[in-house]
């Protein structure tokens, strides 16, 4: 029966049987088969096969896909830029030696410019050693640092310090949890470990090394077998300490510097490269009219890179959109919204008077307008899109509800890492970005100004004049009730368990002086300092209000000498 | 005026009246592209075409929505009729909300179009109560029914020409935002009813549907039914079921994943309110294939896409966002940046106007044209005296030119109903040697000579072992392609193929001849298979036969297959060259696919890190640059610093961290190494420092922390 069967088959049909045959062949008949009749598919068409697993046929398989969008191109690019490899952009937490950053700048110090002059003696250039050399001075370190020995050296420090210079003094870097909170203590003692340390150096060397043993190292040796990525990701974060040295910047003669003197110090030194920053520049600016082309084809254009665009687009703006009515928005700045963008549209640029409830009807006014009349072209640029305010996700598609209106032209740069994440595929077709990558090298110096950095000194002076003013236009028993609780805090400056005035204590106080009649009439007064943002209140230890002023003593001192001054 | 400030973000530049003069559209592509003389007649090129391009792209969007959009028509139309009819099924469905599910498919952005249409359509022949609305501008039910009333009494009031009710609504803010309920919408509904019953009889009854206009239906269309919250939409069914006697009501759906999300938000007590029923778009897939097959695969349009971009635009659609509507963007931006950057483009139009342009070119243009490379090769294959000719003679060169262009033309004449009629023979073979779709195999022919693909080769392997039924009806499908095709060459082919089919049909009438012999040779090995036997005289007794079946006599169908696939194989050989080929290709094909790349699938943090690994890219200054990678200690500020905080953990020590800055920057100030200075921190170095940190902070690199004293937390991992 089965033979005639066979017979019957038509070309066909055979056909699926032999493809049938080739997949079920394997399977049931033994290893050798298996492995050829696997390589014979894999090796024809690795493709194909992936592309029709899918129904839609949309799967292509990774390989292809990085073909396409990715490495294949990149050699064709023009500038010849190279790119980093997404796996080395994105991958794990890699567990550190606590000294590798100083390794590195030491290496980095030994590698000369082309043309650095430093480069004509390298031999005598420090001792700094090989990376073995290094490893060993830092094993040496570990033995000590549990010992805590106690032991004031008496070698002169200027020849102590000679032994150490080389170049890099992590020598003296001790390795903390990052949760131990008596950095502070340990402050005192540090110059004398570091002292010890350098005499005990020597001797130690050699029996240090049998000593030294950390898991960490191992890591790092093998950090370049990938399989053990997942193994050092574990390490990494499986430990919540991170050790780093406990130095502070209590160490420099002027741990802080303020803003004012930032900018002196870096206006005296040119930036590197300049020549060549400034043809990166000229090369960007080659491009406006190309923008302006695409703007009024109905693109948006937005500049990504690293460096800041905001002169770039300053000089786009001064020289294509001279005549045209157009709105600069600082993303940057730190209180811009949308309401201000967008009252920004509506009464300036478009001199509409009146209030609107929502920003959606806002929107829709200038949709409507827009839409009325045709020739009307408005154009908008943002620096800093991705701005900390304007990140919000109803911000954004209000935004990219702007930007899709056929006669609003938006230009745009775009900074943080992660800025892209901001935008959906459907707030990107809204937005309809054509992206051009314009690297600029240019220091961010205005949009950084904004940002309470942790190593610029405050200067208070804005906090000052906001006092000044606030305090000029409140009646002088107003202005005696809150120099009292100023001189109260100062007098009390140096008392570290200070919390502040209480209200029952201030209200005496100012009874006293003859300022308020009623503790009702000192509330409201409060109130109103409060609303000024001129003092806080804070619930004591024993559940009492407590007042203070939220400016530091500096500050207080010179507006009491302003104060007596007028 | 300058626009940095501290009191302000927003800065309003109003040019002053007087001299207002813009530059055109026009001014700004002439602008700074090469070959100036001709890029006026290049941009209006550029814009004819890229009319052309919108113009079919939205009738074929058109097109392809009909079907399910007239379905949805006829679906709220029966909906609206229902309700008048007094019997029992309707009493019963009279409580539920007519709703129709549209699935749409996950291509977001080209949902804008579907629904802009299928609510025009609706207001032209249904009812002219229709509001759309979108999750993000209803947050609450308050404002959802706001937007409802105001779509559906907004676009009311417009039409009507009640001017003071427009005005009332918008100085009166307040007093409406209270008083929106759907009871004013019952209101206006009857009142508006009435009144376009008895006042305007004529205006709106033209339309066919002249009974439902008693009482149109209101429809609400749920733009993207996903986004909403489930509270929301919960409330407002339930409301609007409390209205549904007095109020026709009726909800659209859209729906980008899959309709079981309505179970997932709505809870069975409030879905019974609701009478769905489910409406399935087009795949975005299917779409992109009838826009490449209608944009791509015809001559219609002179401008082409090289192999690179297509595969680029492709995998864009495929791995980002599914969406045609960016596909277009993509061939919008490619065809600009063609004719900008090309001054040869000036002859990328039609036949007689590129023969025309041809005799305008100048001396620099002809100049050109020798440049290119496919030219040169064109050039090289020439008698001595003719290259001669080529390089000097203008007016030689533009006669060839036009035979050249005329021969361009020819080849895209031929190429397309050669790829379809391949594609056709190939796509239903199993496990598709040649790609499924007719794109898969156009990048195929794109990239280099098909036939010396593999993939080719086994395709015509299985081609040959076809059965007769089939091989007949994709032949005949073939010759159908070939029908619509003009050319001379192809109506030959067309006349051969026929001839062919011919054939196959007389075999069909001598069919009872084929005596069977054959049938022993076959069946005795067969025969064999059925004993034991092990692995090795398995294979042995397989050879056998397929050594038996080789020898064998073809069939006269057999003999007649093989002539068909040699012809179809020929007809490849001859038409499917990839364009690179071909003389003079530069002017209709647009190469660049890394412009195309960067300008849509950018990656800014790639590009950011690119610069700070290695700021020799993009700075060529030789003081940069550095073997093995590294940076080298010249580099600006922020790639030093950037790079030392790649050796830290979770936290990075201020201190620890300014001292290696230090180190390295005196390096690179080349101060001597042994001096006492070497590696101290001035106060320049310290605001040089700072500032490279706090970039670094702004880019997003590290942030502050106060889990240590004078520490920074990194929050990005890798990229050495």
């Amino acid at each position: 029966m089965s033979v005639l069967e066979v017979k019957f088959i038509g070309d066909g049909d055979a056909l699926e049987h032999i493809v049938d045959k080739q997949e079920e062949i394997p399977s049931s008949s033994g290893a050798v088969q298996k492995m050829v009749s696997f390589k014979s598919q894999a090796g024809r068409r690795p493709k194909e096969d992936a592309q029709h697993d899918g129904d839609e046929n949309v799967f292509l398989d990774e390989q292809h896909y990085i073909e396409a969008l990715g490495t294949e191109n990149a050699e064709e690019d023009d500038e010849g830029v190279h790119r980093v490899a997404g796996s080395s952009i994105f991958s794990f937490q890699k567990s550190r030696r606590g000294h590798s950053m100083a390794l590195t700048a030491s290496e980095l110090a030994r590698t000369p410019g082309k043309s650095v002059s430093f480069g004509s003696a390298p031999d005598i250039e420090p001792s700094t050693p090989t990376r073995k050399g290094r490893n060993n001075k830092g094993e040496s370190r570990t033995p000590q640092k549990s010992k805590k020995v106690q032991f004031v050296s008496t070698t002169p420090h200027r020849l102590r310090k000679r032994i150490t210079t080389p170049s890099v003094q992590d020598s003296d870097s001790e390795l903390s949890p990052s949760d131990c909170g008596e950095d502070d203590d340990e402050d005192g003692l540090e110059e004398e470990k570091k002292e010890d340390k350098e005499n005990l150096k020597t001797p130690k060397k050699g029996s240090s090394a049998a000593l030294y043993k950390t898991p960490a190292k191992k890591s790092k040796s093998e950090a370049l077998n990938q399989p053990s990525m997942v193994e050092e990701y574990f390490e990494a974060h499986g430990n919540s300490k991170v050790l780093t040295s406990d130095r502070t910047l209590e160490r420099l003669h002027t741990p802080k510097l303020d803003r004012e003197m930032l900018g002196q110090l870096l206006g005296e030194k040119p930036s590197c490269c300049a020549k060549e920053i400034q043809q990166l520049y000229s090369k960007h600016r080659k491009h406006f009219s190309k923008w302006m082309l695409q703007l009024q084809l109905g693109f948006s254009v937005i500049v990504y890179g690293l460096g800041s665009k905001k002169s770039l687009l300053e000089d786009f703006r001064v020289s294509h959109l001279a005549q045209e009515i157009h709105l600069v928005v600082n993303g940057f700045f730190p209180s811009i919204t949308l309401k201000s963008i967008l009252n920004a549209l509506t009464c300036e640029a478009l001199e509409q008077e009146g209030s609107f409830r929502t920003p959606s009807d806002q929107i829709q006014f200038i949709a409507q307008t827009l839409k009325d009349s045709p020739d009307l072209h408005l154009y908008l640029i943002i620096h800093n899109i991705d701005g900390p305010t304007l990140r919000g996700e109803k911000t954004q598609s209000a935004l990219g509800q702007l930007a899709s209106l056929p006669n609003l032209h938006l230009v745009a740069s775009l900074d943080h890492i992660n800025a892209p994440l901001v935008w959906d595929q459907f707030k990107q077709s809204q937005f309809n970005w054509l992206w051009w990558e314009c690297v600029s090298f240019q220091h961010y110096t205005e949009e950084t100004s904004y940002e309470n950095s942790l190593l610029v000194q405050q200067t208070g002076a804005l906090a000052l004049s906001s006092l000044t003013h606030v305090l000029r236009s409140l009646t002088p028993n107003a202005r005696g009730i809150f120099k009292l609780l100023v001189n109260f805090q100062l007098e009390n400056k140096d008392n570290p368990s200070y919390t502040g005035l209480s209200f029952q204590d201030f209200y005496q106080r100012c009874r006293e002086s003859f300022l308020v009649n009623s503790d009702l009439t000192l509330r409201t007064q409060l109130t109103e300092f409060r609303d000024h943002k001129l003092i806080r209140t804070r619930k004591g230890a024993d559940g009492v209000e407590c007042l203070i002023v939220a400016v530091d003593p500096g500050t207080l001192m010179d507006f009491l000498e302003n104060e007596e001054g007028d | 005026m300058s626009t940095s400030s501290v009191s302000k973000g927003c800065f309003v530049f109003k040019p002053s009246a007087k001299k207002k003069k813009t530059l055109s559209l026009e001014d700004h592509f002439i602008h700074g592209c090469e070959g100036a003389d001709e890029s006026k007649t290049r941009f209006n090129q550029c814009q004819d075409l890229w009319d052309q391009i919108k113009t079919d792209t939205e009738l074929l969007q058109d097109e392809l929505n009909t079907k399910i959009l007239d379905s949805l028509l006829d679906f709220t139309r029966k909906c609206s009729s229902t309700r008048q009819h007094n019997d029992w099924a309707s009493h019963m469905r009279a409580s539920e909300i007519p709703t129709a599910a549209l699935v749409l498919g996950v291509n977001v952005p080209d949902h804008d179009m579907t629904f802009q249409s299928l609510s025009e359509l609706l207001r032209q022949s249904v009812t002219p109560h229709v509001a759309s609305v979108q999750a993000k501008e209803c947050g609450a039910l308050k404002h959802l029914i706001k937007r409802v009333l105001e779509r559906l009494l907004g676009t009311d009031v417009t039409v009507d020409d009640d001017e003071e009710e427009e005005t009332e609504q918008t100085s009166a803010p307040l007093h409406k935002s209270v008083h929106c309920s759907l009871s004013t919408l019952c209101d206006w509904y009857t009142m508006n009813t009435k009144k376009s019953y008895s006042l305007t009889p004529g205006k709106k009854r033209s339309s066919p549907v002249k009974d439902d206009l008693q009482q149109p239906p209101i429809v609400i269309i749920f733009k993207d039914l996903e986004a909403f919250n489930a509270r929301v939409l919960q409330d407002f069914i339930l409301i609007c079921s409390r209205y549904i006697e007095r109020l026709p009501l009726m909800f659209i759906f859209g729906i980008a994943t899959s309709p079981s999300t309505i179970q997932h938000m709505l809870p069975h007590s409030v879905s019974s309110l609701l009478c769905i029923e489910l409406f399935q778009s087009l795949s975005c897939t299917q779409h992109l294939a009838t826009v490449i097959d209608k944009l791509i695969l015809t001559t219609h349009f002179p401008f082409k896409l090289n192999g690179k971009v297509m595969q680029v635009l492709i995998s864009i659609f495929l791995y980002h966002d599914f969406s045609v509507r960016n596909f277009i963007k993509g061939v919008q931006l490619a065809l600009l940046e063609h004719f900008h950057s090309q001054p040869l483009s000036v002859l990328c139009c039609r036949k007689k106007e590129a023969l025309l342009n041809v005799m305008q070119l100048g001396h620099q243009d002809l100049e050109r044209i020798r440049q290119l490379p496919s030219f040169k090769r064109y050039v090289e294959k020439q008698e001595p005296q003719e290259q001669e000719h080529l390089l000097t003679d203008d007016t030689h060169l533009k006669e060839v030119c036009r035979r050249l262009i005329k021969d361009l033309r020819k080849y895209h004449k031929h190429y397309y109903p050669t790829l379809r009629c391949l594609h056709t023979l190939t796509s239903s073979l199993p496990r598709y040697p040649l790609g499924k779709q007719i794109r898969e195999l156009h990048l195929i022919c794109l990239e280099k000579n098909v036939w010396e693909n593999e993939e080719y080769q086994s395709a015509m392997k299985l081609l040959k072992m076809m059965a007769k039924d089939e091989l007949i009806s994709l032949l005949k499908k073939c010759a159908e392609i070939l029908q619509h095709s003009k050319s001379k060459n192809m109506k030959s082919a067309l006349l051969l193929l026929e001839a062919m089919l011919a054939k196959f049909k007389q075999l069909d009438t001598v069919v009872a001849e084929p005596p069977p012999p054959a049938e022993e040779s076959i069946t005795s090995p067969v025969k064999n298979l059925q004993k034991k036997m092990d692995l090795f005289q398995l294979q042995k007794a397989l050879l056998e036969m397929n050594e038996s079946r080789r020898s064998k006599k073809l069939s006269p169908f057999e003999v007649l297959r093989n002539e068909a696939l040699q012809f179809i194989d020929s007809l490849v050989q001859s038409h499917l060259s990839p364009p690179e080929s071909q003389t003079l290709y530069e002017v209709c094909y647009y190469s660049s696919s890394a412009t195309v790349r960067r300008h849509l699938n950018a990656a800014p943090r790639t590009s950011i890190q690119a610069a700070l690994n290695s700021p020799f890219y993009y700075l060529q200054n030789d003081r940069l640059k550095s073997e093995d990678g590294s940076v080298s200690n010249a580099a600006p500020d922020i790639c030093i610093v950037y790079k030392l905080h790649l050796e830290c953990g979770r936290l990075i020590n201020l201190f620890d961290w300014l001292e290696a800055f230090a180190t390295v920057v005196s390096a690179a100030e080349g101060n001597d190494p042994d001096s006492d200075s070497f590696g101290k921190v001035d106060d320049v170095k310290h605001a040089r420092f700072i500032r490279a940190v706090s970039e670094l902070e702004f880019l997003g690199f590290i942030k502050s922390t106060k889990q240590k004293t004078d520490h920074v937390a990194r929050i990005t991992w890798g990229g050495c």
